[in-house]
């Protein structure tokens, strides 16, 4: 029972966080919420597998799953960036340790998305890939920023962490490039078309994210003039 | 839908396994009612088809308008399996029913001048919310040259599956030419225009780069963000089914290449 009612005040912090002054998040309610942030980032994919028995892929499956993997790599990166807004929103420091999985979703939609491609796109073609990669500054961006992406889910893990030091942060700061490039590839997409209602969503959150850290960054030089 | 009585023309009867009718019906690109491929299934419906007239003008020496009811009794109807190749990298196989537009535009008289033919869509805004987005500068307008217009292989086309055309197929009336990507035929129309000019379609307009006057399909020239070498096929094998690969001129080559002859066609894609 002490468990329970000490997960309530979790949700309770998260739902008002006005009522924080005092960081009320410890270890134990971070180990409550992960499995629970499991269950939330497998959702797209049993959604998959859901509209997949009833025959709700589409007549176009392939094409479904492509643009619908994409679309949640794009869901779990906003999210990822999320994470330390509102830890210091809701001054929360161990919030902090829910970010590793939100990343960790994102490559693995990501992956997802890149195995569409290869798979429903190009038949698993090398030379037809590589042509592609080539060819499509829309596909480059994409595979570029899945590269970067790679590079930090090979190294997510706190030994690698604790080996890297501080080049460790050097590196995972290029989420930011991820992020404007996966923005790009998708403006990319939907440029043929001028449907940019959606792309445009997408990269104003980004731009959210990004111009909240950019005035965290600025803050104290402002202070320093007082 | 009413029975749209034909008789099959046998040149025209595929080899191929036909689409199945559900998924020609539900998986359409007819941006009047929203960019997605379920929206003109969803709200087509409401779509005013009756009355319904054509309005034939611009260089030819009989303009007029002309009532649906006319136009379906000009010519005995036929059906004609044709395939349906999109740009966008997927194609169905179809039983189309009407006769080649050729029997119209003889009817009508082109003068001389007559270079190109433009087609409109129709606009009902009160049904069609597509029209309030900006991707295209509406009315929805096509062309062909007049050559082309005239081959016997471009259909004047009323319905599909032995009935009328359902509305989010282009009901009641709609042109089909098959060695072309499917944007280029006009769905639902109300004005056949004539012209010396070569009309700029709503695609040239809307993105030029990625969109050309002929749009013939042509494995071997790309679409800017993608290559057109190969197609899905809806509803062929699943998620296991590789792609299939794509035939110049969507296959009717041997009918059509020559209106192409000496023509660069990486240039006037």
């Amino acid at each position: 029972m002490a468990t329970r009612s000490k997960w309530l005040q979790c949700i309770a912090a998260w739902i008002w966080p006005s009522s924080t002054e005092v960081p009320t998040l410890s270890a134990t309610h971070i180990a409550w919420a992960k499995p629970l942030l499991f269950v939330a980032g497998m959702y797209p994919l049993l959604r998959w597998f859901y509209l997949g028995l009833t025959d709700g892929l589409t007549v176009n499956p392939t094409e479904f799953l492509t643009r619908s993997s994409g679309t949640w790599t794009l869901v779990c990166l906003m999210a990822t960036l999320l994470v330390s807004p509102l830890r210091d929103w809701l001054n929360e420091p161990a919030l902090i340790r829910l970010r590793r999985m939100c990343g960790l979703f994102t490559f693995f939609y990501a992956t997802l998305h890149l195995l569409a491609w290869a798979w429903w796109e190009q038949n698993f073609v090398l030379a037809d890939m590589g042509l592609d990669i080539v060819k499509r500054p829309f596909v480059t961006v994409g595979v570029v920023a899945f590269l970067v992406m790679l590079g930090m889910a090979l190294t997510s893990s706190h030994r690698a962490m604790v080996a890297m030091g501080r080049y460790w942060k050097a590196l995972h700061r290029w989420i930011y490039l991820v992020a404007v490039l996966s923005i790009i590839h998708y403006w990319l997409h939907k440029a043929g078309k001028n449907d940019f209602l959606e792309v445009t969503i997408y990269g104003l959150v980004l731009a959210a994210l990004l111009g909240w850290r950019l005035w965290r960054y600025c803050r104290p030089k402002r202070a320093g003039f007082k | 839908l009413a029975a749209l009585p034909s008789t099959p023309n046998p040149e025209f009867m595929s080899v191929e396994k036909i689409t199945e009718r559900v998924q020609a019906t539900t998986y359409n690109n007819f941006y009047e009612f929203g960019m997605d491929k379920s929206d003109p299934e969803r709200y087509a419906g409401q779509m005013k088809v009756s009355p319904w007239s054509v309005q034939v003008e611009g260089e030819v020496g009989k303009p007029g308008t002309y009532a649906i009811e006319d136009l379906l009794a000009l010519e005995p109807m036929q059906e004609r399996i044709y395939r349906l190749r999109c740009v966008e990298g997927w194609s169905m196989v179809i039983p189309w029913i009407g006769y080649p537009l050729s029997a119209l535009l003889s009817k009508v008289e082109p003068t001389g001048n007559a270079k190109y033919v433009e087609f409109i869509t129709d606009m009902q805004p009160e049904v069609m919310p597509g029209l309030k987005s900006s991707v295209i500068d509406w009315p929805y307008r096509e062309g062909l040259r007049m050559d082309e217009a005239m081959h016997p292989l471009t259909l004047l086309t009323f319905g599909m599956y032995g009935e009328v055309l359902p509305n989010q197929n282009g009901a009641p009336v709609r042109i089909v030419v098959p060695w072309k990507y499917g944007f280029k035929s006009a769905k639902s129309i109300v004005t056949i225009r004539l012209t010396e000019k070569q009309p700029t379609s709503s695609w040239m307009q809307s993105a030029p780069r990625e969109y050309g006057f002929y749009s013939n399909v042509n494995p071997t020239v790309p679409h800017p963000r993608w290559s057109q070498a190969t197609e899905r096929r809806i509803g062929e094998g699943g998620l296991f089914a590789p792609r299939r690969k794509t035939l110049m001129f969507n296959g009717y080559e041997e009918q059509v290449a020559s209106m192409y002859s000496g023509m660069d066609l990486a240039k006037f894609y």
